[in-house]
C-alpha cells in the first residue's frame, strides 16, 4: 500500500475533461513532482486531493484510508497541507499572526501556537518579518509566508503549487534549499512547478500530464529524455 | 488595540460613578440606552467586523430576546426578569437557525440573506397575533421606578459583553475569525471549518443581542414588532455603530454606541430644545452625512483610525 495514491482520478467540468483517469504512487519521504504545462491539469489534481471539489470518478487515499469527498479542513486535519500558486497571504494580519492561525490546527493555547509559528518562521528564515502586515510582504516573502502557514498546520503530505513562480534566480536558489529542509525532516511533499532545474534537481519521481492525461513518470532523468514530454512542452519537429 | 490597564479602571470608575456624579434620570436613561447598544454593537462587530459575515438583521436577535422576556410574561406568567436568562439562549438557537441556512452563501448574499430573514422575523411577529399579541405589542410592569437598577445592570451587561468578547478576539477563536474574514479558502486550507467558526461567531454574537433585547423589555416594559424587529433602527443602527466607532476593532463598537446614541438623542430633542421641532425630523439625514464623513476620511472608524485623528490633533498643537 502506498503512503499516498490515486486510482483513475477523473474530473469534468461540464464537457471539459481536466483530469482524466490518472493514477499515481508517492512514497513516504519522496519529493515528487507534477509538471506539465499551462492549463494541463496540475492544480486541480491539488484542488481534488484537498476537496476544494469532488472528483468525478476515481479514489483518492492517504495511509491506506480513503479522503474521497472530505471537507478541505478535514483533510488538513489528516496531515495534508497545501500552498496556493496565487498566494492568498491574510493581508491585514502580521506574518505570525498568518501561521499562528494555522499552529492552532494542532494546539490549542495561544502560548503554543506562538511557539510552534515563530518555530516555523525560523525554519522558513522569515523571522526578521514577524510584525509585517502580510499584505506588504514581497512575493519571494508571500511564497514563504505559504511554505511557512503550510507547514505550521503540523502536515505530514505538503503540497507544494509553483511556490517558485516569479523568483529571482537568488530566492530560487533558496527555495530549492528550503524544500530541502523541509523533506529532510521527514514529510512528503508533492510540488507542482513550471522551473525545469528547480524539478530537475529535487525530485525523487516525476509525473509529467498533459490534458489531465499522464504522458510520463519516472526518475528526472528519464522523463527528461521522454518523447512525449519533449513535444508536450516544444510541439513536434 | 489593546487598552491600557489604568484606562480601563478609569473607565469601569466613571460608569460607577456617573449617575452619583449626575443625578439627573434624563442622562442616566440616555447612559442606558448607550450601555444596551454597546452590547448589540460589539455582538454586530464580531460577526462583521471580525467573522467578515455583514449582518444586516441584527434586530432578528434583538427582537427574539425582547420576546423571549415579554412572553415569560404574557404566556408563562413568570416575571419578565427571566428574560435575561432565557433572552441570550433563545436567541443563540435562532442564530444557529439562520447559520445553518444562511451560511450556504457568502459575502453580500449573506447580507441580503439576513435583509430577508429580518423582514420574516417582524411579519410573523405582527401577524401571528395569538402567540405575540401583534402590533398591540407586550406591556409589562417596570419592576423598579428609579433609573439606578437598570442603570447597574446595564453596566454589568456591557462589561460581561466587553470581557467576553476580548476574551474571544484574543484566541483560537478569535485568529480563527479574522483568517475567514481575511480568505475563507485560505482558512479552509490551514484546517479551520468556515461553517463551524461562522456559526460559532454568531452564536456568541446572537446571544449578546438576545440579552440587549430582554434588557430593553425589563428597562422600557413595552415592546411591539415595529420596535424591536425594525429595520434601520435596530439592524441599520447596529451596523452604524459598528462602522462609527471602528469595524474589527474592540473598542470601536462602544464609543460608537456612545456617539450614535448622544447624536440621536440630540437630533430628537431639536438640539435640547434650541431649534425649531422639525429638525428633530432630519436625524437620518444627519446619520447618512455623518456616515459619508466617517467613510471618507475616518474609514476605520474612530477607533481604528484614532492614532490619526491624535496626530491631527497634535500637529495643531505644534503650529499654535
Amino acid at each position: 500500500m502506498a503512503y499516498f495514491q490515486t486510482e483513475h482520478l477523473t474530473k469534468n467540468f461540464g464537457g471539459l475533461i481536466a483530469v482524466n483517469d490518472l493514477s499515481f504512487q508517492v512514497e513516504q519521504g519522496q519529493i515528487f513532482g507534477l509538471i506539465g504545462p499551462n492549463g494541463s491539469g496540475k492544480t486541480t489534481v491539488f484542488n481534488l486531493i484537498t476537496g476544494y471539489y469532488p472528483q468525478t470518478s476515481g479514489t483518492m487515499r492517504f495511509k491506506g484510508s480513503t479522503i474521497d469527498g472530505l471537507p478541505t479542513w478535514k483533510v488538513c486535519k489528516l496531515g495534508i497541507g497545501r500552498t496556493f500558486q496565487v498566494v492568498k497571504p491574510l493581508r491585514r494580519m502580521t506574518v505570525l499572526e498568518n501561521v499562528m492561525t494555522s499552529a492552532f490546527n494542532r494546539r490549542q493555547s495561544m502560548q503554543a501556537a506562538r511557539e510552534k509559528a515563530l518555530e516555523v518562521l525560523e525554519f522558513c528564515e522569515l523571522s526578521k518579518k514577524l510584525d509585517y502586515p502580510a499584505k506588504g510582504l514581497t512575493i519571494g516573502d508571500r511564497k514563504r509566508l505559504e511554505i511557512a502557514r503550510a507547514l505550521a498546520t503540523e502536515p505530514e503530505l505538503i503540497l507544494l503549487d509553483e511556490t517558485m513562480a516569479g523568483l529571482t534566480p537568488q530566492e530560487q536558489r533558496e527555495g530549492v534549499e528550503l524544500i530541502r529542509r523541509v523533506r529532510d525532516t521527514g514529510k512528503t511533499i508533492i510540488i507542482v512547478e513550471h522551473i525545469m532545474h528547480v524539478i530537475m534537481n529535487l525530485c525523487d519521481r516525476i509525473l509529467c500530464i498533459n490534458y489531465g492525461q499522464e504522458i510520463a513518470l519516472g526518475t528526472p532523468a528519464e522523463v527528461a529524455n521522454n518523447q512525449a514530454v519533449i513535444e508536450a512542452y516544444l510541439g513536434k519537429e | 488595540m489593546r487598552i491600557n490597564r489604568w484606562v480601563l479602571l478609569g473607565i469601569v470608575l466613571f460608569f460607577l460613578a456617573f449617575p452619583v456624579l449626575v443625578p439627573s434620570d434624563y442622562y442616566r436613561h440616555i447612559f442606558i440606552i448607550a450601555l444596551m447598544w454597546v452590547l448589540i454593537g460589539s455582538s454586530w462587530n464580531l460577526l462583521a467586523g471580525f467573522t467578515g459575515q455583514v449582518s444586516f438583521g441584527h434586530a432578528i436577535f434583538f427582537g427574539t430576546g425582547a420576546y423571549t422576556a415579554g412572553l415569560c410574561v404574557t404566556k408563562l406568567g413568570i416575571s419578565a426578569w427571566w428574560g435575561i436568562l432565557l433572552g441570550g439562549p433563545v436567541s443563540t438557537l435562532v442564530g444557529l437557525f439562520i447559520g445553518w441556512v444562511c451560511f450556504r452563501l457568502r459575502g453580500p448574499y449573506f447580507a441580503l440573506a439576513t435583509i430577508a430573514v429580518g423582514e420574516i422575523f417582524r411579519l410573523v411577529a405582527i401577524d401571528w397575533r395569538s402567540f405575540t399579541e401583534g402590533m398591540e405589542g407586550i406591556l409589562i410592569i417596570q419592576t423598579f421606578r428609579s433609573k439606578l437598577p437598570y442603570y447597574y445592570l446595564g453596566v454589568a451587561l456591557a462589561a460581561l459583553c466587553m470581557f467576553a468578547i476580548h476574551r474571544v478576539v484574543y484566541s483560537k477563536w478569535g485568529y480563527y475569525f479574522v483568517a475567514i474574514r481575511e480568505d475563507q479558502d485560505a482558512a479552509e486550507s490551514m484546517g479551520i471549518s468556515a461553517f463551524r467558526y461562522k456559526s460559532l461567531s454568531l452564536m456568541i454574537s446572537s446571544f449578546f443581542t438576545g440579552l440587549a433585547g430582554a434588557f430593553y423589555m425589563n428597562y422600557m416594559a413595552f415592546i411591539d414588532p415595529h420596535v424591536v424587529f425594525n429595520l434601520h433602527d435596530i439592524s441599520i443602527m447596529a451596523i452604524l455603530v459598528g462602522i462609527i466607532g471602528g469595524v474589527g476593532t474592540i473598542w470601536g463598537p462602544p464609543v460608537g454606541a456612545f456617539i450614535m446614541v448622544f447624536l440621536q438623542e440630540t437630533f430628537r430633542s431639536s438640539f435640547f430644545g434650541l431649534f425649531p421641532r422639525w429638525v428633530s425630523e432630519s436625524h437620518v439625514l444627519a446619520f447618512g452625512l455623518l456616515v459619508i464623513f466617517v467613510i471618507r476620511y475616518l474609514a476605520n472608524g474612530v477607533i481604528g483610525d484614532w492614532p490619526k485623528i491624535r496626530r491631527l490633533w497634535t500637529r495643531e498643537k505644534a503650529y499654535s
